[in-house]
């Protein structure tokens, strides 16, 4: 098995999707507050705490929630109750629900058909051989790994050639190798003028794929744009970290004199350093207290939850 | 067989639920044979039997369960959105799967109620009996396939028609027979094959009438409802 098979080919035509200043609330609560962007020919990712709104915009994308307010359209047609927008759109989402009883190379196959595909056949290998699941086409889905009932999905997704894929968390579930050959095909789609936008809530896994990110926090689109840029602010924003020593207030006077701490808490339960280079600070550590003969007991970094850095892309 | 009667026809198979159709058909003709067999009155074992249990039981039940699974069950556990998922115009995702619903429940009940009509009087009143609990079963399947585009609990809510309106109320108070299937499909039966062993209130023309409205408004309902069909959002 090799990995050309993942090269897509180019797109005949390239689609935009736009929302317009849309919203979705539930009863009280806002799931997506108001929130515009348009994506064009690439990658993008779509990165998120849990809760954050990412499904339901994703949903609303995909013809399947209305907005509360605002618009969303693929090249100027609503999604929502316009089964036509399917010819050119492809979903898969996050609920990992397959037709157990079907063989892959059914599943795909049917959907073909579904499609009206000329030739549905040679579509549905052709899905399959992208995703890598030609020696297990014949094998019923109810039998497969989690990462192979995604890539199964994958391939029904992509088996009538969309212009638009959107894939909610689609590396989930998947061993190391079918994340990178996923990543490669994603790539390899957006590269050949395909619309692609998956979410997740892992920085590495949109780091990888994707150049353009779009951060959503409290159903808010917090950050927009190049990745680098985003990842470069989330690097320099100072970390917070909780020590217990030996002598915390020795430790507390010599950390003071570090270039890379601004600031230093006394606490009854240790010390509560901020520091504004992370790799900086914790190399500088055990130096500076091996030099002043402080035990550091416990070092716990404070603000490492994804929802902090997530936070923080919000006030930057 | 177009593509999404097949699916169909494998997801409801491929289903353990399936298994939930045998005994009562098996039931109702075990009865039919056995008061036969013992040699009791037609009179005496008919109405309870073919009514009672046919068509007031095995018939709703069946097509309860046949209808809430042709797409209820592909709702509850997401299947449902692969065939969403493509642009075919949604009535033709409906009708297939109404054909299939109807189909597979006209099987499972027109046979056993023509075996015990059949053993209760003459084959015309099994034949009379198997032809109306099809057009029933055509009834209620429409009534149950968009019961699971209304509901989330579309079983609750056949149960609820088929145990406290057709089975209790329509029987004390006759006015509700109106709108109850089990009452047209007795009319039609009783119009193709006139017995005293089957009696309603309601007519021929207004249970033939009925049937055909509730076929077509709810199949109606069922496309247009599919049509705004809306992922729960909030997981993640």
């Amino acid at each position: 098995m090799t990995t050309t098979s993942t090269a897509a080919p180019p797109a005949t035509a390239t689609s935009t999707l736009d929302l317009a200043e849309v919203s979705r609330w539930y009863g009280n609560v806002v799931a997506v507050n108001n929130v515009s962007m348009s994506l064009g020919p690439g990658v993008t990712g779509l990165l998120g705490p849990n809760g954050a709104g990412k499904t339901t915009l994703l949903h609303m994308m995909a013809g399947f929630l209305t907005p509360s307010r605002g618009a969303v359209t693929l090249d100027g047609r609503p999604t929502w109750r316009n089964p036509e927008v399917y010819r050119r759109l492809g979903l898969v989402s996050e609920r990992e629900a397959v037709h157990s009883f079907l063989t892959a190379y059914e599943f795909v196959l049917a959907t073909a058909k579904l499609h009206k595909l000329p030739d549905p056949q040679a579509a549905a290998r052709r899905a399959i051989d992208m995703v890598e699941m030609a020696d297990a086409q014949d094998r019923r889905i109810g039998t497969y790994s989690k990462g192979m009932r995604q890539r199964t999905r994958v391939a029904a997704a992509l088996v009538h050639d969309p212009q638009v894929l959107l894939l909610d968390e689609p590396f989930n579930g998947m061993d190391p190798r079918q994340r990178l050959h996923m990543m490669e095909l994603l790539h390899s789609l957006g590269d050949a003028g395909r619309t692609i936008l998956f979410s997740s809530h892992i920085l590495e896994e949109v780091e990888q794929v994707s150049g353009t990110v779009q951060v959503m926090v409290a159903g808010r689109l917090a950050a927009s744009g190049d990745f680098r840029t985003i990842r470069r602010l989330m690097t320099n924003r100072p970390h917070v970290f909780a020590i217990r020593s030996t002598d915390d207030r020795a430790l507390a006077v010599a950390l003071m004199a570090e270039t890379s701490v601004s600031g230093v808490e006394l606490g009854r339960d240790g010390l509560t350093v901020r520091a504004g280079d992370y790799g900086a600070f914790t190399r500088m550590l055990p130096k500076v207290a091996l030099a002043r003969g402080v035990r550091v007991q416990q070092l716990v970094p404070e603000d490492e939850s994804l929802e902090s850095v997530f936070s923080y892309l919000v006030e930057a | 067989m177009s593509t999404v009667s097949w699916i169909t026809v494998r997801g409801l198979f491929g289903r353990r639920r399936f298994l939930l159709l045998l005994p009562l058909p098996i039931l109702l003709v075990g009865l039919a044979v056995l008061s036969r067999g013992l040699g009791v009155e037609p009179t005496d074992w008919g109405p309870p039997v073919l009514v009672g249990l046919g068509l007031a039981v095995v018939l709703p039940v069946v097509a309860l369960i046949v209808g809430t699974g042709v797409l209820g069950a592909e709702i509850d556990d997401g299947t449902v959105v692969h065939v969403l998922t493509t642009p075919l115009p949604r009535w033709q995702i409906v009708l297939p799967k109404l054909a299939v619903a109807a189909g597979v429940t006209a099987v499972t009940v027109a046979v056993p109620l023509f075996a015990a009509g059949l053993l209760a009087d003459s084959v015309r009143l099994g034949v009379a009996l198997a032809v109306a609990a099809s057009v029933g079963a055509l009834a209620y399947s429409a009534l149950f396939v968009a019961a699971s585009l209304l509901t989330r609990r579309p079983v609750l809510l056949g149960l609820v028609y088929v145990l406290i309106w057709e089975g209790l109320l329509s029987n004390v108070i006759t006015g509700t027979r109106v709108l109850s299937i089990q009452h047209y499909v007795i009319a039609l039966a009783d119009r193709l094959a006139p017995t005293n062993l089957l009696a309603t209130t309601v007519s021929v023309p207004v249970a033939a009438v009925m049937t055909a409205l509730i076929i077509v408004a709810a199949t109606f309902l069922s496309i247009d409802r599919l049509r705004s069909f809306s992922m729960a959002g909030e997981t993640s």
